[in-house]
């Protein structure tokens, strides 16, 4: 047993968290910075911060991860870090030459209270920044939120480039959440076959799915620009997918450029989807393309054939809280029973969402907002399930309970395929029904006795 | 084999190579640089004077990490039955859980923690209001939770600056709990200039805190400690069983799948054979100090350096049946790897190969490298400071800066009671061994991104090989990485079996068919033709 100082019995704890289910902000500020097209990120903190976020990133992603960091000494911690950042930046365009670097904070910054947007100023007056470049900065204490606070904030930052030329563009933004790069990918085909002119920020597809082929860009191809950025404040409208990941963003361009927005769930399964093309063709005032029409239908139909497999099936979810609500959502709309639910990302209406979602299921959902994997595990153990969903770090949980369990979420460091297989979208759902189709149906396989072994299922 | 369609042998002169790594930089930078980066050939191998162990530049992407990442992720992360929790916001925690592949074994005891992460989960309000009291409940709720030996406690950058006393909370419940023995390491991450700082600061807390707590007289004959040895992807598995084999019992190792208990117990050891030399010297020379026990460096990865190593092990207990014992295990070993080996120079042999990693890795490497018949074009490290590059005879000599100024040094005496020298000053010089010796001409300190992609373009190796920020830019070029920090999926690589196992890997690694699909047909021979016949 591997977690095998894991009590059955829970006990309140207050102050120790064990296995957790989030990590800190600058990594989502990282990831969020990487949809950029010619960014590099910037760590302003010490330099363990930056190396810790583009491993657990390139470890994910299986891709280079270029980021930078103000690499803080205790000097530089006493004093403030304001030497390191201008000296940074300098080094930067001169060596690396990116577009436009996206600075985060850390907790190290934070606390000695560095005043990012004045160092930049002060960069920008003193000619460090070169004509046409840009750096744009998020404040992202690791002691606040989680890493999709961390992430919010980037996009926030990146909404935050808008400029308003009093002339409309015609376009959609669509602000995608911390989804993968396949994800993204498949938002845009979804609105592109729809007809809807869009500007999807931030964009990894293209940066962390990249090619091999004996050449290495450190900015590569794929990620909005900064000029689709800066017109963001020209389009006719927000689609902001997931309230903890994009509706930050979404709402300032409402607020400061008149750019009207609605928040939507991430569209993970069949309903959430379905509310996301009915409001892309309102929208643009079109008619849904059969192509869409048809993969929906696929998506039924194969809930449909393989309902028996899935009918009142217990499962236990772990993850980031957009994810998670659209996940409980769709699995609800199986006939599955998502009976333990937690999230590290604090926030009290996760929890009443959570509950919203279940509320005519015939049991009590087990639900916590700044929960961790070590209570996902306790509750596990006092009722047991069928399967299990999240990420890596659930193998140990998954092992020691021998329960099927399928990998989604961030981090993935022991499986391929989430940067180049969507999970949104009708198609997406497809994917997610293969996957746990697949672990529960091997199940009833390993398990079944020679008698009961069958060959069709 | 894998054609190598778009690689020829590249002709390069080391001084244009530097001056190439440092054309792009700002003059300042260069100048710095221009200190970390040495041509050795001129000075026919002896490694001259670099600089090393000194700032990362801001802005550059450096390969290092932080302080922290040294002391809990390197030194304490892979003991087993000690409960580690980190007082910081999550991140921290979050990322030192499970990613270095130690490898651990829960023993017949059945205590390993090495699976779970602790964190005080640090919020606003505790930056705000200071953490001592949320690090006291933490400790709290770990004892009443799990009942551990022994709870450390990490710091994290907050925990420096909003000044929680950690090593007050701590004292008060070691004293509280009577049976749990508590104790913290200052290691934010700011501290120093790289992980090394934190290696240096956990080797201090560990000497202070725990050796020398348990005086019971283990069983054996020829008693080591191992420093420096990680376990990474079951090292410290294949040298205990080498270890074993020849009779050689292991008080503690620091700090693969280690115990409490072995800490405890290291003094009662009467020889402590150093791996990692960067990592963990400090708790060398303090063994020596306080308890008279010797150290001497050894050197497990590559087959020829390990039957020499053991040799060396044997030489100093100065025992004729364990000498004899050693030279039955290394005959009985050596001739799998060396079948293993003549097969695969036929495939390797004349192969270059780069290294940029710790602080004494790139030293081990080359020997395993050797016995392959590569060779190593290029190779620096991370931390390393300069007596790693230049032998341990500077030390009287380096220069003690600000950053180093900051980390502890802790006054060791001899021991009244317990202090009982082994050898003679005069027995060990005999033992002393020179120390190893780059043979690259390209010697680089804190490598960079920049510089690596550089290098690789213009000196071509066959592999490079670094961590895993490192791998993919290297690998889209092209050129195979293996990580040699946490060995990507493979090891062991230490000792006899995982010799067999390094060439095997790098054999695969440098002559997989992939590497010849970089382009595409149509790519190789763009040429059109205006036509929908086929003729």
């Amino acid at each position: 047993m591997l977690l095998r100082h894991t009590p059955e019995k829970i006990t309140e704890r207050k102050s120790l968290t064990i296995n957790p289910a989030k990590t800190c902000q600058p990594i989502g500020a990282m990831y969020a910075s990487l949809g950029i097209q010619g960014c590099l990120p910037h760590s302003h903190g010490s330099q363990g911060c930056c190396a810790y976020h583009r491993s657990t990133l390139t470890r994910h992603y299986k891709e280079p991860v270029s980021a930078s960091t103000s690499s803080f000494t205790e000097g530089a911690s006493v004093f403030g870090g304001q030497a390191n950042m201008l000296q940074s930046i300098t080094n930067i365009f001169s060596v690396y030459d990116p577009e436009v670097i996206a600075v985060h904070t850390t907790c190290l910054s934070e606390t000695i209270g560095d005043d990012l947007p004045q160092i930049t100023k002060k960069a920008k007056t003193e000619g460090k920044i070169p004509e046409g470049k840009s750096v744009i900065s998020a404040s992202t204490p690791s002691y606040v939120g989680s890493h999709i606070t961390g992430f919010s904030n980037m996009v926030k930052s990146m909404a935050m480039v808008a400029e308003q030329t009093g002339k409309k563009n015609r376009k959609v933004n669509i602000i995608p959440g911390w989804v993968e790069p396949a994800d993204m990918e498949e938002i845009k085909r979804i609105v592109k076959t729809i007809g809807v002119e869009s500007i999807l920020f931030p964009d990894t597809s293209g940066v962390l799915n990249g090619p091999l082929s004996g050449e290495y860009a450190m900015f590569p191809k794929g990620g909005t620009t900064m000029d689709e950025l800066r017109s963001t404040g020209d389009s006719i409208g927000t689609l902001a997918l997931g309230e903890w990941c994009s509706a930050d963003a979404a709402r300032w361009l409402d607020k400061s450029c008149h750019v009207p927005c609605s928040v939507l769930d991430m569209p993970f399964g069949l309903m959430a989807t379905d509310r996301f093309i009915d409001a892309l063709r309102i929208i643009a005032g079109v008619t849904i393309p059969e192509e869409i029409v048809n993969e929906r239908g696929q998506l039924v139909d194969m809930i449909s054939d393989m309902h028996q497999y899935l009918y009142q099936r217990k499962v236990a979810l772990v993850g980031d809280p957009d994810q998670l609500i659209s996940m409980t959502e769709f699995l609800v709309s199986l006939d599955m029973h998502p009976v333990h639910i937690v999230t590290g990302t604090p926030g009290k209406k996760f929890e009443k969402r959570i509950r919203e979602i279940t509320k005519d299921m015939p049991y009590e959902v087990n639900v916590k907002a700044g929960g961790d994997m070590f209570l996902l595990h306790q509750w596990i153990k006092n009722e047991p399930v069928d399967l299990l969903i999240g990420n890596t770090y659930c193998k140990y949980i998954a092992r020691d309970e021998d329960i099927p369990y399928v990998r989604w979420g961030f981090p993935i460091l022991d499986r391929q395929g989430h940067q180049y297989f969507p999970t949104v979208g009708y198609k997406g759902g497809l994917r997610l029904l293969e996957k746990i189709l697949g672990e529960l149906m091997d199940r009833i396989d390993r398990d079944a006795t020679e008698q009961k072994f069958e060959l069709v299922l | 084999m894998a054609t190598t369609t778009n690689k020829k042998p590249v002709p390069w002169d080391p001084a244009e190579v530097k001056e190439e790594l440092l054309k792009k930089y700002p003059p300042k930078v260069a100048r710095k640089r221009a200190k970390q980066i040495l041509i050795n050939e001129a000075l026919e191998n002896e490694t001259p004077e670099i600089s090393a162990n000194v700032r990362t530049i801001p802005g550059i992407i450096s390969m290092r990490g932080c302080t922290y990442a040294g002391c809990k992720g390197v030194i304490m992360g892979p003991t087993r039955d000690i409960v580690n929790l980190v007082h910081g916001p999550i991140g921290c925690s979050f990322y030192a859980w499970l990613t270095r592949r130690n490898q651990t074994d829960a023993g017949t005891d059945g205590e390993n923690y090495m699976t779970y992460c602790f964190s005080t989960d640090m919020q606003d309000q505790d930056i705000i209001f200071g953490g001592e009291k949320k690090l006291a409940t933490a400790i709290q709720e770990a004892y009443d939770l799990f009942h551990p030996k022994s709870i450390a406690v990490f710091a994290t950058c907050p925990v420096g600056l909003i000044g929680d006393d950690i090593h007050t909370v701590t004292k008060n419940m070691k004293e509280k709990f009577g049976d749990c023995n508590v104790y913290a390491f200052s290691c934010e991450g700011y501290k120093g200039v790289s992980q090394s700082a934190g290696h240096h600061i956990a080797n201090n807390q560990v000497f202070r805190h725990i050796v020398g707590e348990n005086d019971e007289v283990k069983p054996g004959k020829f008693k080591i400690n191992l420093l420096g040895e990680y376990n990474i992807g079951g090292d410290g598995f294949e040298i205990d069983r080498i270890l074993e084999k020849c009779g050689i019992t292991t008080i503690s190792t620091f700090s693969g799948n280690s115990t409490y208990d072995q800490f405890a117990s290291a003094h009662t050891a009467d020889l402590n054979a150093v791996m990692c030399h960067r990592s963990i010297n400090y708790v060398a020379d303090m063994l020596e100090t306080k308890y008279g026990i010797p150290w001497i460096k050894v050197n497990f990865i590559g087959a020829q350096a390990t039957a020499k190593s053991l040799r060396k092990i044997a030489e100093y207990f100065g025992d004729k049946e364990l000498s004899e014992t050693v030279e039955k295990v290394i005959a009985e070993e050596i001739p799998e790897v060396e079948a293993v080996s003549r097969d695969v120079r036929t495939r390797t042999e004349g192969k270059t190969a780069m290294m940029f990693l710790g602080g004494s890795r790139a030293h081990h490497y080359q020997e395993l490298f050797n016995e392959m018949g590569m060779k190593t074009i290029s190779a620096g490290y991370e931390f390393a400071h300069r007596d790693d590059y230049e032998g341990r005879h500077v030390i009287p000599n380096l220069k003690v800066d600000a950053d180093s100024r900051n980390i502890e040094e802790i006054e060791v005496e001899a021991d009244e009671t317990r202090y009982k020298p082994r050898k003679s000053k005069e027995e060990m010089k005999a033992l002393e061994d020179a120390g190893y010796k780059f043979k690259e001409t390209l010697i680089i300190d804190d490598l960079n991104q920049y510089e690596a992609e550089k290098l690789v373009e213009l000196m071509k190796p066959d592999i490079f090989c670094a961590g895993i920020k490192e791998k993919y830019s290297v690998q889209k070029l092209g050129v195979p990485m293996k990580q040699l920090h946490s060995y990507d999926s493979g090891g062991p690589y230490a000792g006899f079996k995982g010799a067999i196992n390094f060439y095997k890997e790098i054999d695969r690694l440098v002559n997989s068919k992939v590497w010849s699909y970089m382009k595409a047909p149509w790519q190789e021979n763009p040429q059109l033709s205006a036509t929908y016949c086929w003729e």
